[in-house]
């Protein structure tokens, strides 16, 4: 009789074994909560961060450094960081988790993401810092 | 990576164009899929014609007539007839449905195209494997738990309460939500599927039942349940016209109630 079992690799566990696998890792609710609380704190951070962004343009060294050395200017800035980056560490995990299905190439791949994640925001709110502090720190 | 192309194996050929009933002038062309583990050929599509004055109304009624008239080596599950058993579950005209309840005058279409539901092995023609999304339902544990000892009667409940399992008891796991969702397409190993969620919010919900906090930790996973992105194929697809996708925003709000 011939062999019609969908995937020959598979082995003689019971489908309920297979189901079941590891069981359930007992996370995943911090992870939804927080995408969907930096989803709400991202909608008046980013339109703040346009309307910063269009006071800066045409604005000459010295008047965008002024700007983003007002404490509020850099405050919203910087929180707009940390709410956009997390977000974005998140959101790619999930996209990760759902296509990318290699064990070694998953793991790698959430690796590079919360690493790629964690030194862009620093980068920005060292960028952030150095301007908006500069001038009391020299 | 997730696979979005079609095994070799499993591409399908041009199949065989059965000859047209003698002297029947309603005609109804269907192409249907065609798959044999025997034979190790690829699948390939066949196209029928059937009578539509000898025939019934429904898309099963013509899948029978084909079986019965013109090719009996064509293989479906079908039973009730009626959309209570589920069994007759399939792909035609790209959505997943009963052939018994969908007419076919109601695909609207001079050539009426059945496959088996996506993304599952098929076992033959348009019978899919479904053993591992009867697991799934049986892995959310879908009877009644409790501790207190057993009542002299019936476990009891107020109107109110039997209200909320309106809208999810009526679920007949035909397995069409389940086939329709990209998640589970593409993780079907490990996340549930929207039947099997909608099944868990049915025993969740259900005020009778003392294992909320059980059936909880049960699903509290990145993959068993939170792989549903809101897609709503599933609320889209189902013949019965259920709505899978607030069932589990519903355990996702649970989630939080119980965290926050």
């Amino acid at each position: 009789m011939a062999d019609n079992r969908a995937d020959a690799r598979v082995s003689m566990r019971t489908p309920l074994a297979r189901v079941k696998g590891l069981g359930a890792s007992g996370h995943g609710v911090e992870h939804w909560w927080i995408h969907r609380m930096t989803a709400v704190s991202n909608i008046p951070l980013i339109i703040a961060f346009v309307i910063i962004v269009a006071a800066l343009a045409g604005s000459s060294y010295q008047e965008a450094i002024a700007i983003i050395s007002h404490p509020l200017v850099a405050i919203i800035l910087l929180l707009a960081v940390l709410s956009v980056a997390n977000h974005m560490r998140l959101g790619m995990q999930i996209i990760i988790e759902d296509y990318v299905h290699d064990k070694g190439l998953k793991i790698m791949a959430v690796i590079a993401n919360n690493f790629y994640a964690v030194i862009i925001g620093v980068a920005c709110l060292y960028a952030i810092l150095k301007v908006s502090l500069g001038r009391i720190l020299v | 990576m997730a696979q979005f192309t079609l095994p070799k194996n499993s591409q399908y050929t041009e199949g065989k164009t059965w000859p047209k009933p003698a002297e029947g002038a309603n005609l109804q062309a269907f192409r249907i899929y065609r798959w044999n583990p025997d034979d190790g050929a690829n699948p390939r599509i066949d196209t029928y014609y059937v009578d539509r004055d000898d025939c019934g109304p429904m898309v099963l009624d013509a899948l029978l007539w084909i079986k019965n008239n013109v090719d009996s080596t064509l293989v479906f599950r079908r039973s009730c007839r009626e959309g209570i058993c589920g069994s007759c579950a399939m792909n035609i005209m790209g959505k997943n449905t009963l052939a018994c309840t969908l007419g076919i005058e109601d695909c609207d279409s001079d050539t009426i195209k059945i496959y088996p539901l996506p993304h599952m092995p098929v076992l033959k023609d348009l019978v899919p494997d479904l053993t591992s999304f009867f697991a799934q339902h049986a892995a959310i544990e879908p009877w009644l738990q409790t501790q207190t000892a057993e009542p002299e009667t019936e476990w009891r409940q107020t109107p109110e309460e039997r209200s909320k399992l309106d809208g999810l008891y009526e679920c007949i796991l035909c397995a069409c939500c389940t086939t329709s969702c990209p998640s589970y397409w593409w993780n079907g190993d490990r996340f549930l599927g929207p039947a099997a969620l909608l099944q868990a919010y049915r025993w969740l919900i259900d005020s009778r039942d003392e294992s909320t906090g059980e059936r909880l930790d049960n699903l509290h996973d990145p993959f068993r349940l939170y792989r549903c992105h809101t897609i709503m194929n599933c609320a889209n697809t189902c013949p019965k016209g259920l709505n899978p996708a607030k069932a589990i925003a519903e355990i996702k709000k649970m989630m939080i109630a119980r965290a926050v």
